[in-house]
């Protein structure tokens, strides 16, 4: 174990009935970085940030999280421990307010005290969200309703955030704006673990990504020299 | 959002408040409605705590039970044979005597609040036992197995004669159930669950029912949060049975049959589900709708014409005002809104309440 390391996974197998989705993953996130993990539908993105979640269990290989293993742990335990996710597909809670939604993020959280501080916090990187606290998230706009679901991870004070797909149905300025909060809580101490499709605006930010290709990692190294790298630039930039 | 938040020390203030006024409607009730109303009122009350209770459950939790009328029954026998006093015991048991150590015991009058909470713990155990192998799985296997339970109870209480005395049930039981008790139970089941939905548990309920993925990655114990839901609601519904038993004085297996679920379900899909407002008033309405259309079901002349009645004819009706509502108003009355002391305040003073 690398003694800088956020999250550190090894050999991770994960199969979905007979599907072998995972063929030994491992990766390595480092403190205070951005990580970025591209590839195609069905590369095993998804999964690969369910089953740190705890979401779904793997049949092989080991998860740790600041050298502890919290492989098989439940999902409420890992949130507690200081992961928090913003699921695919932002899934906000739409019948219950913008605040409801906040609460909802700190809901593992014991230390009420600072739980006004926090939302002060996030507040102020989502100055929109103020404004709306007593509206449903379901009447809230595409591109307010990914900041509500990336808000409301905050809200759980993650020393690891994970992103699944924040940029997903988003306008291009949306996009802009969502990257550009991201590398804003890089310097609030949060490291994160970035899935995308959207390869070129991740490569951009990510200090280090890897490519997935049908469970495997194929192709890893720094964000910017990716982004260079000719297999990358055809496969997933579009790029002749 | 019309009023402004006002204080814990107001809230307080205004519960007790609403708390007395329940009361003294309580008094003048008793004193000056006669015993039909009267009977009405306790009815409504009971559907009330039933109602509210189902309501934590399938609107507030968003898992679909069926169970409620199972829950009632386990809840009715427990009062029933409680309550019933020894000599009646003997008489009604001539089939076959009722077993020890129920036949050798009777509860005293004073203690019918605690046979109530009997019941219901019971009927929460046994919502315990259900809900634990079946609240895991997701999708519809809490429908199917809450109701394969309620038609198991009947069957129990149809055949399980020794204790529940089969088909032809239990008579005299004492008519300990009045106004007093079932407002009380109403008021603090509304109370209970009320102040539950509004804490952080209550919000993790609905975060359930809204997405049940996104409540696990908030860290949210999906098993244990059903459960204890569940396992609520099965407690309020029996003593709602309880209460049901010893305001009719008898008991038999087709008191809670799933006709009595089929009223709770449309009570609180007409209310709205999640809505605890609604669900108090349509249990209110649907007591005293299923009193005032006994009209239908009566024989009617008109003119040389004489119709006979048809009995049954009001779950028509209701089954109507369902399919209406669903075409017109598909949350129902209230949505999930809540009448809340600042729209109340609102209401009455027009102006924003101050904190």
């Amino acid at each position: 174990m690398r003694s800088d390391a956020v999250l550190q996974i090894e050999n991770l197998h994960v199969f979905y009935g007979g599907i072998h989705a995972l063929k030994g993953v491992s990766l390595f996130v480092p403190r205070g970085t951005i990580v970025a993990l591209i590839g195609a539908n069905g590369a095993g993105k998804s999964t690969t940030l369910r089953t740190i979640s705890g979401l779904v269990q793997p049949r092989e290989g080991r998860i740790l999280f600041e050298g502890q293993d919290i492989t098989g742990e439940s999902p409420h335990r890992i949130v507690e421990m200081g992961i928090a996710m913003v699921p695919e597909g932002r899934r906000i809670f739409p019948n219950l307010t913008v605040m409801e939604n906040l609460l909802l993020g700190a809901y593992t959280r014991r230390d009420h005290r600072s739980l006004k501080r926090d939302l002060e916090w996030v507040f102020s990187l989502f100055p929109r969200l103020r404004e709306r606290t007593w509206q449903k998230g379901g009447t809230l706009s595409g591109g307010e309703q990914q900041m509500l679901a990336v808000a409301r991870a905050l809200m759980s004070r993650p020393r690891l955030l994970m992103m699944d797909e924040p940029s997903l149905g988003l306008a291009p300025l949306l996009v802009r704006e969502i990257f550009h909060i991201i590398q804003e809580l890089l310097q609030s101490g949060v490291t994160i673990l970035l899935i995308e499709q959207n390869a070129r605006a991740a490569l951009e930010i990510a200090h280090y990504a890897y490519v997935l290709e049908t469970g495997r990692v194929t192709l890893e190294g720094e964000g910017k020299r990716l982004l260079e790298d000719e297999r990358v630039r055809k496969a997933y930039l579009g790029e002749e | 959002m019309t009023a402004e938040k006002i204080s814990a020390r107001c809230r307080l203030f205004l519960t007790v408040l609403l708390f007395g006024l329940l009361m003294l409607g309580v008094v003048l009730a008793e004193r000056y409605l006669n015993a039909y109303l009267i009977r009405i009122l306790n009815t409504a009350c009971i559907y009330v705590v039933a109602a509210v209770a189902y309501n934590l459950v399938n609107g507030v939790t968003g898992q679909f039970s069926l169970g409620p009328n199972a829950f009632m029954a386990i809840g009715g026998y427990t009062v029933a044979l409680l309550m019933l006093p020894l000599a009646q015991k003997r008489e009604v048991y001539f089939l076959q005597p009722l077993i020890w150590p129920l036949n050798a015991f009777s509860f005293p009058p004073s203690l019918f609040i605690v046979a109530l909470f009997l019941g219901g713990l019971l009927a929460a155990l046994f919502a315990l036992l259900i809900g634990i192998p079946t609240l895991r799985l997701r999708g519809d296997y809490l429908a199917i197995a809450t109701f394969g339970f309620g038609e198991i109870v009947i069957v129990l209480a149809n055949n399980l004669i020794p204790i529940t005395n089969g088909a032809l049930g239990i008579k005299g039981i004492p008519e300990y159930t009045n106004l007093w008790w079932t407002a009380n139970w109403a008021f603090w089941t509304v109370f209970v669950v009320k102040n539950l939905v509004n804490s952080s548990f209550g919000r993790a309920l609905k975060a359930i029912r809204e997405n049940e993925i996104a409540a696990e990655a908030m860290g949210v114990n999906l098993f244990r949060h059903k459960l204890l839901a569940f396992v609520l609601s099965g407690f309020f519904a029996g003593v709602a049975g309880g209460l049901f038993v010893t305001l009719i004085s008898t008991v038999s297996p087709t008191l809670f049959t799933f006709s009595m679920t089929f009223n709770l379900l449309i009570i609180i899909v007409l209310g709205g589900l999640g809505s605890i407002t609604g669900s108090t008033v349509t249990a209110i309405l649907f007591a005293f709708l299923q009193e005032l259309l006994r009209e239908v079901e009566a024989p009617h002349t008109i003119g040389s014409w004489t119709f006979p009645g048809i009995p049954g004819m009001r779950m028509v009706v209701f089954s109507v005002i369902l399919v209406v509502l669903m075409i017109f108003y598909r949350r129902g009355l209230f949505g999930q809104r809540e009448l809340s002391f600042e729209d109340v305040l609102y209401l009455l003073f027009g102006r924003k309440a101050r904190a």
